[in-house]
């Protein structure tokens, strides 16, 4: 095979298995891929000693007969999953020397499943973000050019490492989380598959928390049947983690093929936003067009309460956020202060040292929101909106199996372009966000190019814990938009 | 204790104190309320912390069914509403003994809900202190200022341990009913289980929330005394604080709500720093945890299976013929009951027991400065005097004798008395020779109590020398009385 790097991972699985490739070739192949992409930044950490050994490992299993479901697949890993004895900084200052002595759940699973590790996967500072760009080890660049420009564009957040390394071929799928779209916005504007699952699918044991009650682990790879593999091995119910909810983890890929016939498909009127790409909108008609074609029942539904999303969603999730990085303060790990002459002083200087811009502020709205005498107006208020927001979409459910909207409301913007206006940032999650207030399953699949030849993505939401008919749909939609496009290697010649 | 005597005298006539407790119990437990790490008191420091009670990255709690249990099993002790529903909420401000920067604990919807404990006060007087709540919360870590000059330590050890804060109404009307309180929560908790109750080791605590106002009048502001961990300080706080209120409002000021601190040197109150206090907690439901939901069948199987209390022992002892205060002294500690218990197993009429405990031993270990379970005899053994005395064996003097001859030396009771002589003399005969003989050495004395009857208890205890106090004393007296010709029931 010529370019390892190119397959997907369930054809480089299937290659491994068949003893085609060694999991140490291909685990090389994209060693050498990542060396040749440092220009993207998309790893924060790059563990090629602990791949190579994994590879071997791996290997050894495959000779001897005892492969498992992901045998010697290299994967990246945002660096927000915790992995025993290798540096974990969530993007930040303030864990940049933080070197877990324990393995998150998620990613035990993946290892456990065979799966290698390459390195550690750059993202918005503590996953606050939807480009990249607050990361303390700098921005990730997008593998993706619009045509004829060598602007630098984003690849999405705050997943951004993981979407752009699965763009670039760095990593055949990686690890990823969604707290209001980090998984589904990178999907969408670098062309990958993303899956953000049912909140509670899997386990948040070992992932520095963001906002603890909208955080959800999922994969971002090539296809969706690379990521049925990855959400199946992924996924479990873990007793360290309240949270996570014990339902058997069906084997998604099994049920792949079965086509969109007679299924009912959502087109939520509310979604039809103003500011959104006349692009965007035609993507989405021709999406419904697709699956319209292959058998499924087109149907309008309502989503009332969807333009109160974002407010609520910025009350809950900085209110979550600044008690959850209350942890973070100088006294047991990571960056301390020097010369601080008292705690508070301690405190205050190590945090406001530590910290981002974007996180010092998220931190700042949350603790107002909870303060005394703000507490029922802003917090109590949002969780009432949040009760309204999931009943919309069990009320919309009754219409239909699976909604289908764009995912983000324009293709990748430029490097820098959103950074000083933080609230033009937070909209671009305007179609992502309901969804992890609901609590609901959500995948996002590439849909075409955009004149200026950079990917758009679909999102189609589920029932939750229905990932299966999620990925039959998206399947569906996969077939249809057969998007075969992909960057331009100019970070090689860079 | 009457109404009258609680209240303070003021130049304005009488005040009226008003005490409400918050007491933290910490739970009875191998491993933490959160996590698995052990529990155990006096371990080198930060050698019981788990990932979690450090609040590591990406670390979440998971409750302790056995915490939750305990806590069910104390609000049923303290004849509370069981909350089926509970939440768990955060409670967020920073120190370094709290490594989360916030502290899990329940605010809105505690595990528990309104309940009553009954105390003894002198006179046997029962009041009635009602429970407000009972909710579960996490303990923090320890700061040690005193191990280097310049550096402060923070020992995680106890951080995360189950607590069980117990919040009491404002019914206490004195500093003496406090302490009873606290004395009776403390035996509750041990009965059950629940709280070892030392609160030396500071696995009991409390604030103590303080007011005065005149008596029929509305209550005053309060000012709340914090962390108490001695029920003698907790008394000499109540004191002063009440007068110190007194004093305020008498001279034309105000009491200001505020916290205070104890200070055991002085033995006064005085204001914390206003940065120790001024917290806004931010509480909200901790999205790491689900609400905790209970049923109702496994809280009853709780319930059947509760200890007997000491409101119940001291009941059930009375009916056995006990006095209401030799049965309270008895129930007071689980230890002391368990003891009593012990000697009814082995027979001993209950009523000669208690007396014999409370006239005897109790006195014995108290001059010793002895918990009943470092005390030297067994009960057992004082069961086995108790018996003697009742069967004629040993007078009751002898016993005395005998309890100490086994304080001293240890043994069997029965052997002793078996070897040293002590039996009582039976034998008529030679009683009869021995009231004969100090008669006869006597004639003006026994001739004046033929008219003065009550000097026969002179001859008894003559008899009772003269016979090492191995005579029964009954039959000595008969004996003094018919010889004397002093009539019986004379």
């Amino acid at each position: 095979m010529s370019d390892l790097t190119g397959l997907t991972l369930a054809e480089a699985r299937d290659a491994v298995a068949a003893k085609k490739i060694s999991s140490r070739e291909l685990t090389l192949a994209f060693l050498k891929a990542m060396e040749a992409a440092r220009p993207l930044n998309a790893f924060i950490t790059e563990t090629p000693e602990q791949a190579l050994a994994m590879a071997d490992a791996s290997d050894r299993r495959i000779a001897a007969g005892t492969a498992r479901p992901m045998e010697g697949l290299p994967l990246g890993i945002k660096d927000l999953y915790c992995t025993k004895g290798v540096r974990t900084t969530a993007a930040s200052k303030i864990l940049h020397n933080y070197v877990p002595q324990y393995e998150s759940t998620v990613s035990q699973n993946l290892w456990d499943a065979g799966a290698v590790m390459l390195g550690k996967l750059n993202l918005d500072e503590f996953a606050m973000g939807s480009s990249n760009e607050t990361s303390y080890f700098g921005p990730c660049i997008s593998p993706w050019r619009a045509k004829g420009s060598e602007a630098k564009l984003v690849p999405g957040g705050s997943s951004g490492g993981s979407a752009c390394a699965v763009s670039a071929r760095l990593c055949l799928g990686a690890t990823a989380t969604d707290t209001g779209g980090s998984i589904r916005t990178p999907a969408a504007i670098t062309g990958t598959t993303g899956i953000k699952p049912t909140y509670g699918r899997c386990s948040r044991w070992g992932i520095v928390a963001f906002a603890s009650s909208l955080d959800q682990a999922g994969p971002i790879s090539h296809t969706v049947r690379d990521c049925a593999v990855m959400l199946k091995a992924m996924a479990s119910v873990d007793p360290k983690d309240s949270t996570s909810v014990d339902m058997p983890v069906p084997d998604y890929e099994a049920g792949l093929e079965g086509g969109v016939k007679g299924l009912r498909i959502g087109i939520p009127k509310e979604y039809r936003v103003e500011g959104t790409a006349p692009e965007i909108d035609a993507v989405w008609n021709r999406g419904a067009e697709w699956l319209k074609a292959q058998g499924a029942e087109v149907v309008e539904v309502s989503l009332p309460h969807t333009k109160y999303a974002l407010p609520t969603y910025y009350i809950i999730a900085p209110a979550e956020c600044s008690s959850n990085l209350a942890r973070y303060d100088g006294v047991r790990y990571g960056h301390r202060a020097e010369d601080s002459h008292d705690l508070i002083d301690l405190y205050e200087k190590s945090r406001a040292e530590g910290f981002g811009a974007e996180v010092r502020r998220r931190i700042l709205i949350g603790t107002y929101v909870l303060s005394a005498g703000y507490y029922d107006a802003y917090y109590l208020r949002a969780q009432k909106v949040r009760a309204l927001i999931a009943r919309d979409f069990a009320e919309a459910y009754q219409k239909c199996d699976v909604i289908l909207t764009p995912a983000t409301p324009a293709p990748a913007f430029g490097i820098g372009e959103k950074v000083s206006d933080p609230l033009t940032m937070y909209l671009y999650d305007v179609f992502t966000v309901t969804v992890n207030l609901a609590g609901l399953p959500s995948l996002v699949v590439p849909a075409g190019l955009n004149a200026d030849g950079l990917p758009l993505g679909l999102q189609l939401i589920g029932k939750a814990f229905d990932e299966a008919t999620l990925f039959r749909a998206g399947r569906a939609l996969e077939i249809a938009a057969d998007f075969k496009a992909g960057p331009q290697n100019w970070w090689r010649a860079a | 204790m009457n109404a009258k005597s609680k209240l303070i005298q003021g130049s304005s006539g009488p005040w009226e104190v008003v005490v409400g407790l918050e007491v933290h119990c910490q739970v009875l437990s191998k491993a933490k309320l959160f996590s698995g790490a052990s529990t155990v008191f006096g371990a080198d420091p930060n050698t019981q912390v788990s990932f979690v009670d450090a609040a590591m990255p990406g670390m979440l709690p998971v409750i302790n069914r056995f915490c939750v249990e305990q806590a069910v099993r104390t609000g049923l002790g303290l004849k509370a509403k069981i909350n089926l529903n509970s939440v768990f909420d955060r409670k967020n401000y920073f120190y370094p003994d709290l490594p989360a920067g916030y502290q899990i604990s329940q605010y809105k919807n505690p595990i528990v809900g309104e309940g009553e404990v009954l105390i003894d006060l002198m006179g046997g007087e029962v009041a009635r202190v009602g429970i407000e709540r009972l909710h579960l919360e996490q303990d923090a870590g320890k700061s040690l200022h005193d191990q280097h000059p310049d550096h402060s330590y923070v020992d995680l050890n106890r951080a995360g341990i189950a607590l069980m804060e117990i919040v009491t109404r404002p019914d206490m009307r004195s500093s003496e009913e406090a302490a009873a309180f606290l004395k009776k929560l403390r035996a509750i908790v041990r009965y059950l289980g629940t709280c070892d109750g030392n609160m030396e080791e500071g696995s009991m605590r409390a604030d103590v929330n303080v007011s005065v106002h005149k008596p029929g009048t509305p209550f005053n502001t309060r000012c709340e005394i914090k962390n108490m961990n001695s029920v003698r300080f907790i008394v000499a706080a109540i004191d002063y604080e009440a007068r110190r209120q007194v004093d305020v409002l008498e001279s034309g000021g105000k009491i200001s709500q505020e916290t205070l601190l104890f200070d055991t040197k002085t033995g006064q109150t005085r204001p914390m720093r206003s940065k120790e206090e001024a917290h806004d907690y931010r509480y909200f439901p901790d999205p790491d945890l689900l609400p905790l939901e209970l049923e109702q069948d496994w809280v009853d199987g709780i319930a059947a299976a509760l200890p007997e209390l000491p409101d119940e022992k001291k009941n059930r002892f009375m009916a056995l013929g006990l006095s209401a205060y030799d049965a309270l002294v008895l129930v007071a500690e689980k230890e002391t009951a368990d003891y009593f218990e012990a000697m009814l197993k082995e027979g001993v009429e209950p009523k000669a027991a208690a007396n014999w405990l409370n006239n005897e031993y109790f006195g014995r270990l108290n001059k010793a400065g002895l918990a009943i379970a470092d005390g030297p005899v067994s009960a057992k053994a004082n069961s086995e005097i108790v018996e003697m005395v009742a069967e004629n064996v040993i007078s009751g003097k002898i016993a005395k004798d005998v309890l100490d001859i086994l304080w001293a030396e240890g043994g069997d009771p029965r052997t002793i008395v078996e070897a040293r002589g002590l039996k009582q003399v039976t034998d008529s005969g030679a009683i009869e020779q021995a009231v004969d003989a100090v008669i006869a050495a006597n004639p003006d004395k026994a001739a004046a109590a033929k008219a003065k009857p009550a000097m026969a208890g002179w001859f008894v205890g003559q008899v009772m020398k003269a016979t090492g106090g191995k005579a029964n004393p009954a039959s000595v007296n008969a004996l003094v009385k018919a010889r004397l010709g002093i009539p019986e029931e004379g």
